[in-house]
Order: C-alpha cells, then structure tokens, then sequence
C-alpha cells in the first residue's frame, strides 16, 4: 500500500521536475518548486510508514514550515532584490522600471 | 473486520488522491499558461495531499501519528493556498496577463499601469477588427 503510493509519488516529483527546469518565467518555477516541496512531504510521510519508522512525520512538519518560508523568500528576493529589512527606497522599488513607462 | 474495513477506505482514499496527484502533475506540465498551471498546482495541493495525508491518518490509528499529520494537514492547507495566492500576486504584480484576456478590466486598479491600459485596449481592439474583418 505505501509502497504503492511512494511509487506514485515519486513518478509525479519526476514530472514536475520537467516544469521545474523547462519554466518559461520565474513564477513557473517558483509554483513548481512550492508544489514539489509539498510532495516531497507527502513521500517523507510515505517512506517513514514503508519502513515502519514513522518518526519521519516530525522531519516532514519542519519541511512543509521551511518550504513555504522559502517561497515567500524567493518572492520577496526577486521584487526587492535583498532579503533583509524594508528597503529605503521602497517607493520607487515599486514604482514601474522606466522601460515600462517607455513603451 | 475493523482492519479490512480501515484498509478499503485507506486504499480508496490513497488512490484517489494518486489520481490527483497525477492529474495534477500532468496539469503542470502540459497546460498553456502560467495562470493555467496555478489550477493544476493547487488540484495538488489541496485534493492530492489532503486525501494521502487523511489515508495515512487512518493506517495511523489513534496515535501520536496521527496528532502529527493533522498537524500536517492544518499546516499545508495554511500554507499553501497563501503560497499560491503569494507566486499569483508577484507575477501579477510584474505585468503578466493570462493568455487570451480580451478585456483587460482586471489591471484598472493599477495607477502605473494606466498608460499601458490604453494601449492594451487598442491592441485587443485592432485584434478583434481584424478578426471581424
């Protein structure tokens, strides 16, 4: 039965990881690296029922906490080019870049 | 009998939620747009891992497992639908449309983007004449 559903899994994570590297944009690989770190919990779980351990669950909860903080940090790296606290020039961060204006 | 009965609704809901699953992978995959995949990512992540996890739940039983993949599944369903609602408002926020908008009413309550509106409107205008045409 989880054997089955690790199979499963893990055929899914592989046809995800298509999305993940042909993404035409960088939201594309953003959705695809949050929906695959979401089935990477769902196989820790499956994998620690398969081999009768499942104190795998504690490692699976730390990984869905860190997964979604890390994709709000890509999102929030890639609109304000740094990570710490709110930049200065938030104003004109988000105002449209001038070759916008331009066309 | 109580066993028998646990497992056929573990494997009903485990193969059902593969189906998800695997529907929604292909989804990623093979779908047009980005704004089309984010349905594709979210069958994904609310049926497909939200039917495993309550499968899982019930091989569980009434254990300490089970407290922990609930807490799992409250977590996921947080998490990922802000998630979501996080990648679609960046990439809305950075000017991408979905694919075959005609009307472009959803971009009015930009400010900056009020110059582009114009010009999107007389784009889709001139497609549509020449379509009619």
């Amino acid at each position: 039965m989880f054997a089955f559903i690790s199979l499963l899994i893990f055929i899914c994570m592989a046809v995800l990881m298509v999305r993940l590297f042909a993404g035409p944009t960088l939201y594309d690989r953003v959705l695809a690296l949050n929906t695959f770190g979401s089935c990477t919990v769902l196989l820790i779980g499956a994998v620690g029922f398969l081999f009768g351990r499942p104190d795998f669950l504690d490692i699976a909860l730390l990984y869905a906490l860190i997964n979604f903080v890390g994709t709000i940090a890509v999102l929030k790296f890639f609109r304000y080019r740094r990570l710490g606290d709110a930049p200065e020039d938030a104003e004109a961060i988000m105002a449209p870049p001038p070759e916008e204006q331009k066309q | 009998m109580l066993t028998l009965i646990v497992d056929i609704l573990t494997w009903a809901c485990f193969i059902v939620g593969g189906f998800f699953l695997f529907i929604g992978s292909l989804g990623m995959v093979r779908l047009v747009d980005f704004w089309a995949r984010l349905h594709a990512a979210s069958i994904i992540d609310s049926a497909g891992i939200g039917l495993i996890l309550v499968g899982m739940m019930l091989q569980g039983g009434f254990t300490l497992i089970t407290a922990k993949l609930a807490l799992i599944v409250l977590f996921l369903f947080i998490t990922g639908p802000t998630a979501s609602h996080a990648v679609a408002n960046a990439a809305f926020m950075s000017g991408s449309r979905p694919h075959d908008l005609v009307e472009d009413v959803t971009s009015e309550g930009d400010k900056p983007n009020a110059k582009d509106d114009t010009k999107s409107d007389s784009k889709t205008k001139e497609s549509t004449g020449s379509k009619t045409s």
